[in-house]
């Protein structure tokens, strides 16, 4: 039941309600929980609703992170 | 898929087990809060091929699983007066004090399945004549979208549309667990999806009150491994503090706009948790504003009464609250299975008795 899964917006109705493809499958989603919400974004998708954007830089910050994680970790680098 | 095929890379799990290996030689018992990440733990193997020095305890974050048996009750008992039930499909199995909603189905109660709380709206929207019952359960994240139904409902001058709830939070269980005798938690891997609601902050108490570091993590196996070794390093540099590795999905204040959703709607209250029993402050409910739209105020005292859960005939109040594993249980698989639940652990495809149960099969079989 607390599945999440994410999507990409593909339209924003008048109703604050969002055509969202998951995987293939689109389905309607409210808006109503989350602010800034624009066509193209990716979201996380939770019994209907939009529960928060996925944020591209962050998760490309921290795939740049777990990197020097390892990087420390193979003695490579000495921790900044 | 975007987002999800990345976190599933075989190759990227050897290089973080690899830096796992070496900073797991004390033991370290970690609780993985949600139930999520319990059914991912197992779908993925991951409590196998990590050292043995770490051990998962699940929570109790299953919102199926804790919601007490008389809300079940309740929702049969309005079923049986005429109200159609909306539910989402994890709660026709649970069983009530007597049945489940399944069963009471099976005898003419009509009950639906929804997807979403607005799909419950919308039923009662197309059945104007019919008093419609959303059985709504959940942790923060499901709340404010149940909360958001109510909210159109009022929008959309619904007159037989309410609410039988079951909201629960999750800081005040972890106070409970951390409460009790002889806690065995080192540290946390905290809800990833509670935390985009309520962001990372609400978390803070549990290093600082009480010395336990989290990681709040996402749902992919590789998230869950990038958590582990988080808590790792942060033993190893003697660190204690709350991190987020699900950075793609949770700020730190969360969501401002759901958060005034919930406070709109809901308040705090002392709510039952099956398996563990009353916690004090530890649900949300109905605001009395909204009573027309709250089933419990709407059809008292026609309702079976709220009463003192009690944890039932195995150790099921022991596995809820991560102080015992599902295979101690006599009955784990034997009697008690997904089809026939003998407790809350076995209900929910995110129970821990039930993850294990489809999962480990085999794997149990093999190794015995
Ligand atoms: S296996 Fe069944 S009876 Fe045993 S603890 Fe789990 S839910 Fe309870």
């Amino acid at each position: 039941m607390c599945l999440a899964v994410p999507g990409q917006v593909i339209e924003i109705g008048e109703d604050n309600m969002a055509l969202v493809d998951l995987a293939g499958v689109r389905r309607k989603v409210c808006l109503d929980l989350v602010d800034g919400v624009r066509v193209q974004d990716y979201v996380l998708v939770h019994v209907g609703f939009a529960l928060q954007r996925i944020d591209e830089e962050e998760a490309r910050r921290a795939r740049q992170q777990l990197e020097a994680m390892f990087a420390l970790s193979r003695g490579e680098a000495e921790p900044s | 898929m975007k987002y999800v095929d990345e976190y599933r890379d075989p190759e990227e799990a050897q290089r973080l087990l690899e830096a796992i290996r070496p900073l797991a030689g004390e033991p370290l018992r970690i609780m993985e809060i949600c139930g999520g990440h319990t059914h991912a733990i197992y779908r993925s193997g991951l409590d196998q091929v990590l050292p043995e020095s770490i051990r998962f305890l699940h929570g109790p974050g299953c919102p199926v699983c804790v919601t007490p048996a008389v809300r079940i009750d309740q929702a049969i008992a309005l079923a049986k007066r005429g109200c159609i039930v909306a539910t989402f499909g994890d709660m026709l199995r649970v069983p009530g004090s007597h049945e489940s909603l399944r069963q009471a189905s099976a005898r003419g109660a009509d009950v639906r399945i929804v997807y979403g709380s607005l799909d419950a709206v919308e039923i009662a929207r197309k059945n104007p004549g019919r008093d419609v019952v959303f059985l709504a359960v959940g942790f923060e994240t499901t709340a404010p979208a149940n909360a958001c139904a109510i909210l159109h409902a009022r929008e959309l001058d619904l007159e037989n549309f309410s609410v039988l709830g079951s909201h629960v939070l999750v800081p005040p269980v972890l106070r409970y667990l951390l409460d009790a005798p002889g806690t065995e938690i080192d540290a946390f891997i905290g809800p990833g999806h509670v935390s985009t609601i309520v962001g990372s902050q609400d978390y803070a108490f549990l290093p600082e009150e009480y010395g336990k570091p989290v990681v709040i993590a996402g749902f992919e196996p590789l998230d869950l491994l990038e958590a582990v070794l988080l808590l790792l390093r942060q033993r190893a540099e003697g660190r204690c503090s709350v991190e987020v590795q699900y950075r793609r999905a949770v700020r730190p204040e969360g969501s401002p706009k759901a958060r005034a959703v919930l406070e709109e709607v809901f308040e705090l209250q002392d709510q039952d948790w099956r398996g563990i029993g009353r916690i004090p402050r530890s649900g949300l409910g109905i605001r009395p504003g909204f009573a027309p739209f709250d089933a419990l105020s709407r059809y008292q005292p026609d309702l079976p009464q709220d009463v003192a859960e009690d944890a039932g005939e195995y150790i099921c109040g022991a596995v809820i609250q991560g102080a015992k594993a599902p295979v101690e249980c006599p009955a784990f698989g034997l009697g008690c299975t997904p089809e026939h639940p003998f407790g809350p652990g076995m209900v929910s495809s995110e129970g821990a008795c039930a993850a294990l149960f489809r999962y480990r099969q085999n794997a149990r079989e093999a190794r015995a």
